[in-house]
């Protein structure tokens, strides 16, 4: 792919203002409170857009549009059912524990209603996560930039990978280093709207092209069209899940334990300039999570639509695959593969072959296809902007999460107790470099394992799964105790690898699908077992913890109010308008959920 | 805090839309454009996006006034 000035000008001017952000807020930064948490003074619609975007990394854009052309609009199930229920909750019932309590992380949120283990083990394994998801995106960017061709010829084609870690390194770490949690929230908020500058468009002229909803809807088989089709059984859908599966194990406990108890979106709502904000900000995220899927899950659909080849400047499209080789794009009447590339072995260059025969198509590249078929010079870098900034955005979110974590959970509570705010401010920026580090070294792990991604998302899955319900125990019932919940939160994620472990998708091979110990049952997909997964982490969390906070003494309830829902006095509502409290905000969000979810039906 | 997010944003979209819009009107009636109908995407969305920048200008303006 060859950029024009055009497209590099716009997406120098995006950086210059990413990075100026981060140099006008740097006098701002004067405590921890103002670099951990933004010195908790952010009206309640930018924290909601941040909490959205920094959710919305490029492998989220890049993976919901390869889903959507894989598996339809099936896809929307992940922000209609999984996503958006979850952060209701989370505003209207966990803000006011999380806000109230004044803890400055999740893991502290852990110690004061728990004990100290409860935290650590939340603070470690959070901890842990976030360099490595950082990596991941960082890894991925390299890769996207690698098989676009976006620096051949400006960079010898064997630094490209180097050169593209190197720089999205150095300008995440500059503007968190600089500005902190603000400085990458102004910029989640910039990104979000880039996001939707560039994607609209592209789903604008997309439609146009292939007929609007119905054109798809004539040139795709059925269940690729219809979200709620053939969902009682599991072989009648292309998710190859049926309703408990789906309800419970995406809808209830992954996207809960996910939306209600991760740092890296909390930390956004702590954020929040007063308790009613703090409440709002999920809520207000919903609204724009709830149409994401036009923006992102639409451009597969339509790419699979597409029935001719040529592309904006009307030579046939072609990707430089990673041998440097110029692959076209395939023409398919048969199977709805639309503009979809094959995918092709990186040493041979010939095309990949499954066991029936067909061609592998690679679904990952549907977004960066459709931006190069549909955009000409000038909006494409708009597009290249966006796909990148995203990619940004999913580093930095993970790095203020880890700055803050490391500082005062594991830091503060185990290395230095009682040193002055000067000092911790000073490990804030120290752990900022030392964040990013450990992600370029994630990054680079990444190059050498084959399967680390799926093998990270793994790791991500058994830690997440059994978390919602240590939280839901924590929050609601008093009785809990810290040795229930430090119990239930080790066992629920050792269920998850045993679970992993004796069980496998259909028609994967024991290993990283699964069945490593031997196999005990057969699932008829990945997102089944993974679902499944879910389930039983979350019940044998609940299972152990209720179990051992019963044989253990409870805690004494004056040091649990403002931390469980029995012993907190109810937020004050009555100065708020109808529209600005958080419940009738949350219905009308529901409600407009529950239509969409009907028109797609 | 201290910097109000809507000037960056404004002035980036302000500038993103000139840059766009100006390259529009410069390949008025170009061939790239053929493909899509002869829209001019570039100028329409380079516009799109100027009007963007300058209502959170504004917005920001108002709060400013509204303040003092």
């Amino acid at each position: 792919m060859h950029l024009s000035i055009i497209d590099w000008s716009i997406m120098l001017v995006y950086f210059v203002f990413v990075l100026g952000i981060g140099f006008a807020l740097k006098r701002f930064m004067r405590t921890s409170n103002d670099f951990f948490m933004a010195g908790r003074s952010i009206p309640a619609w930018v924290c909601g857009l941040a909490f959205i975007s920094t959710n919305l990394g490029a492998q989220e854009v890049m993976g919901m549009g390869a889903c959507g052309a894989k598996y339809g609009i099936i896809t929307s199930h992940f922000y209609w059912i999984a996503a958006i229920p979850a952060m209701l909750f989370v505003g209207i019932f966990m803000m006011p524990f999380y806000y109230g309590s004044k803890a400055r992380s999740v893991p502290e949120f852990l110690r004061m209603r728990f004990d100290e283990k409860t935290r650590a083990v939340n603070a470690i394994s959070f901890a842990l996560m976030t360099v490595l998801s950082s990596g991941i995106s960082m890894y991925a960017m390299a890769l996207l930039i690698q098989t676009l061709g976006l620096l051949h010829g400006i960079v010898p084609d064997n630094w490209v990978f180097h050169v593209s870690v190197l720089i999205s390194a150095v300008i995440v770490l500059s503007y968190i280093f600089l500005g902190g949690l603000t400085s990458a929230i102004y910029n989640e908020v910039l990104q979000f709207f880039l996001i939707v500058a560039g994607f609209l468009p592209l789903v604008w002229v997309g439609l146009r092209n292939v007929g609007g909803w119905h054109g798809i809807q004539q040139r795709l088989p059925l269940t690729m069209t219809h979200s709620w089709r053939g969902m009682t059984h599991a072989s009648t859908n292309s998710f190859g899940v049926e309703l408990i599966g789906l309800v419970m194990g995406l809808g209830f406990v992954s996207s809960f334990g996910y939306w209600c108890t991760n740092f890296l979106v909390i930390q956004r709502a702590m954020a929040a300039d007063s308790m009613d904000s703090a409440r709002r900000v999920p809520i207000i995220a919903a609204i724009p999570k709830m149409f994401f899927p036009f923006l992102v899950i639409l451009p597969g659909l339509i790419a699979v639509s597409i029935v001719t080849h040529t592309s904006a400047d009307n030579t046939p499209t072609t990707i430089v695959s990673s041998t440097g080789q110029a692959v076209p794009v395939p023409l398919d009447e048969a199977h709805p593969h639309g503009i979809i590339p094959i995918k092709t072995d990186s040493i041979s260059g010939k095309p990949l072959i499954d066991t029936s025969g067909n061609p592998v198509y690679n679904y990952d590249l549907t977004i960066p296809i459709m931006l190069l078929h549909f955009f000409p010079t000038g909006i494409l870098g708009l597009g290249i902007t966006a796909l990148l900034a995203s990619f940004m955005s999913g580093m930095a979110g993970n790095v203020t999460a880890f700055n803050t974590v490391w500082t005062y959970d594991i830091y503060q509570s185990y290395i230095k107790k009682d040193a002055s705010d000067e000092h911790y401010l000073w490990m804030g920026h120290m752990a900022t470099i030392g964040g990013v580090a450990l992600s370029i070294a994630a990054a680079y792990a990444a190059t050498s394992f084959n399967n680390i991604m799926d093998a990270l998302q793994l790791i991500f899955a058994f830690v997440n799964a059994p978390l919602i319900a240590t939280f839901l125990l924590g929050m609601f019932w008093k009785r809990t105790t810290g040795h229930g919940a430090f119990t239930g939160l080790l066992g629920g994620t050792l269920a998850a690898l045993f679970h992993h472990g004796l069980t496998r998708p259909a028609d994967a091979v024991a290993g990283i699908h699964g069945g490593w110990i031997t196999t005990l049952h057969l699932y008829s997909s990945d997102m089944a077992q993974n679902f499944w997964t879910a389930i039983f982490a979350f019940s044998v969390n609940m299972v152990l913890t209720v179990i051992v906070s019963l044989m253990t003494k409870p805690q004494p309830e004056s040091e649990l109010v403002g931390l469980v829902y029995s012993l907190t006095p109810k937020p004050e509502e009555h100065h708020l308008a109808w529209y600005e409290k958080p419940a009738t905000l949350a219905i009308i969000v529901l409600a407009i959920c529950i239509v969409l979810n009907l028109i797609f039906a | 805090m201290g910097l109000d997010i809507r000037i960056p944003l404004g002035l980036v979209f302000v500038i993103l839309g000139v840059i766009m819009g100006g390259y529009g009107v410069f390949t008025w009636d170009n061939a790239m454009y053929a493909y899509l109908s002869g829209l001019n995407i570039n100028f329409i969305w380079g516009l799109v996006m100027l009007g963007f920048g300058v209502l959170m200008l504004a917005l920001a303006r108002n709060k400013q006034g509204g303040e003092r």
